[in-house]
């Protein structure tokens, strides 16, 4: 018997670039069905430009990604549009449409991709709502939800074509820890009831240890560490025990350096003057 | 002051006019662009199933045109009535009042009505735009219809693009009618001409040639307020911010492109 796990998420040698910068340098990884990975790091380690890259937003300077088997740098405009309709992406801000209803938000890609009868689709939402506990909140607008309710009505649309990869952006930033617990039991929730592989993206500690079957550190737009999070609390790294225990790192600064930063000179005297 | 500072100054500033004139060709280009990639979801959308969504371009047309109305009628009117003031003071110096219909009919019908809509349809409906699609982009909802294989072009784009090409020439015909009917209005109490002798006067001037200037142009405006809206909502970054450089750019250059492109429009039709 076959107990290889099937391999959804691949990232082979990812390199980008923002504008001049490098932001990933050799990221590799892979996510097996109905896993929960969360990525995580330190601000700037390049963990969000990871996810964008995931979800095919920007093209990589070089490597691949394939998603359920599909290397999205090569794909064709029909091939991505097909893969799409499998991918749910609930962003960190909601990223629901102002001028619809919750209703209309989590119907719109029903509505583009399905062609169903409107009633149908006013049934599924419903369905969708229900299980985020947002029932009776369709008729709605985005403005009056509060942040958690917001968060929460997102992931009802990123579930609604029952996707079989589920993105979330920094699903409990800026959210109280109860409310951000409740979503954690969501993504759990969700995970489990549409058999969905999920990659979160996350900074929040508790999250991690409550959700993640397996983590991916990003630090400096190389890879730390990849492993469930038993590995990942008893890892002697440096870098990741500061991590852990929110220690922040020591910074060996150059004075002349330091100088020509807050001067925005090149170099440091040597200028012909008048 | 140091040289080097001196020689900064000099190359910084031929360097800046080289990249503003770059960023200036290559938005120009992204206009384009723009334009036959709309052309492209609204021909061959439907045969990808990827039609463009009828009640967004009804909800647009509403925005950009009914409720526009009265404030393009009273402006509209202001003008008609500010045209026949102008004309009859400039005439009365030959006089030749009684022919101020000449006037009027040429400048508002040919001038006036299209370069009026296109200025007020920039201020109003070109700033919203560029606001909405700058919104919409820093709060990642470009993103979300990206991710759920909606293209924005199509979504955004398309029914605003139509409702401005439906709306601005329909507002330009009715600038025209109301401006010359209050144009009427005054050289009827001023001169005592009536309206029904005024009117008669207008038909025999006026060509279908020059109804068709006027509304040319406002073809031609509809495109470059809408498009210029896009491209200004859609470069947007650094949040509110932003949002409020984008939409005052996206404002001052619609009203510069359509000012110019009235300038060239007339050189080419009068030749």
């Amino acid at each position: 018997m076959n107990t290889e796990p099937n391999i959804v998420i691949e990232v082979e040698d990812l390199v980008t670039h923002y504008g001049p910068r490098k932001i990933l340098d050799g990221v590799s990884m892979n996510v097996a069905e109905g896993e929960i990975m969360v990525i995580m790091g330190g601000s700037g380690s390049g963990k969000s430009t990871l996810l964008r890259y995931l979800m095919a937003l920007e093209k990589q300077t070089s490597g691949t990604i394939r998603l359920l088997g599909q290397d999205i740098g090569t794909a064709s405009q029909q091939e991505m549009f097909d893969l799409r309709k499998k991918i749910g992406v609930a962003f960190q801000g909601g990223a629901l449409f102002s001028s619809m209803s919750v209703g209309e938000n989590i119907m719109l890609p029903l509505y583009e991709h399905a062609k169903l009868d409107m009633l149908t689709m006013e049934i599924m939402a419903r369905m969708k709502l229900e299980v985020v506990d947002l029932a009776g909140f369709e008729d709605l607008m985005p403005a009056e939800l509060s942040g958690g309710m917001i968060k929460r009505a997102a992931f009802a649309r990123a579930v609604i074509m029952d996707p079989k990869l589920l993105f979330c952006d920094e699903p409990s930033a800026g959210l109280d820890p109860v409310v951000a617990s409740a979503l954690d039991d969501l993504i759990l929730k969700l995970r489990d009831a549409l058999q969905m592989t999920v990659v979160v993206v996350t900074h929040e500690l508790e999250s991690v240890f409550k959700i993640a079957d397996r983590v991916t550190v990003l630090d400096r737009g190389h890879i730390l560490f990849i492993g469930t999070v038993e590995e990942l609390r008893n890892s002697k790294s440096e870098r990741i025990q500061n991590l852990l225990n929110r220690r922040p790192e020591d910074e060996t600064i150059d004075p002349d350096e330091y100088l020509r930063r807050l001067t925005g000179e090149e170099e440091i005297g040597g200028d012909a003057t008048l | 002051m140091s040289l080097k500072n001196a020689k900064d100054g000099i190359l910084g500033y031929t360097e800046n006019i080289g990249r503003q004139s770059i960023a200036g060709v290559e938005e120009i280009g992204n206009g384009g662009f723009l334009l036959l990639e709309s052309l492209y979801w609204l021909f061959v959308g439907p045969r990808l199933k990827q039609p463009v969504r009828f009640s967004a371009v009804i909800a647009q047309m509403m925005e950009v045109g009914i409720n526009a109305i009265p404030l393009i009628a009273m402006m509209a009117g202001t003008i008609g009535a500010m045209m026949a003031m102008q004309s009859i003071y400039m005439l009365r110096i030959f006089g030749a009042e009684s022919q101020v219909t000449y006037g009027v009919a040429f400048s508002v019908v040919r001038e006036f009505a299209p370069l009026i809509t296109g200025i007020l349809v920039a201020g109003r409906s070109g700033s919203a735009l560029a606001a909405r699609l700058g919104t919409m982009k820093i709060s990642q909802e470009i993103d979300a219809l990206k991710v759920m294989g909606i293209n924005p072009v199509r979504f955004l784009v398309v029914p605003a693009l139509l409702a401005m090409l439906v709306m601005v020439p329909a507002l330009t015909i009715m600038n025209m009618l109301v401006g010359m009917l209050c144009a009427g209005l005054y050289i009827n109490a001023e001169l005592g001409i009536s309206l029904a002798a005024y009117w008669d006067q207008v038909i025999d001037i006026l060509s279908v040639g020059d109804v068709l200037h006027g509304v040319g142009k406002s073809v031609l405006f509809a495109i470059l307020v809408a498009l210029i809206g896009v491209i200004n909502g859609a470069s947007v970054t650094g949040g509110a911010e932003g949002v409020g450089r984008v939409t005052t750019r996206a404002v001052v250059q619609a009203i510069s492109a359509i000012i110019i492109t009235d300038m060239l429009f007339a050189f080419m039709a009068t030749r």
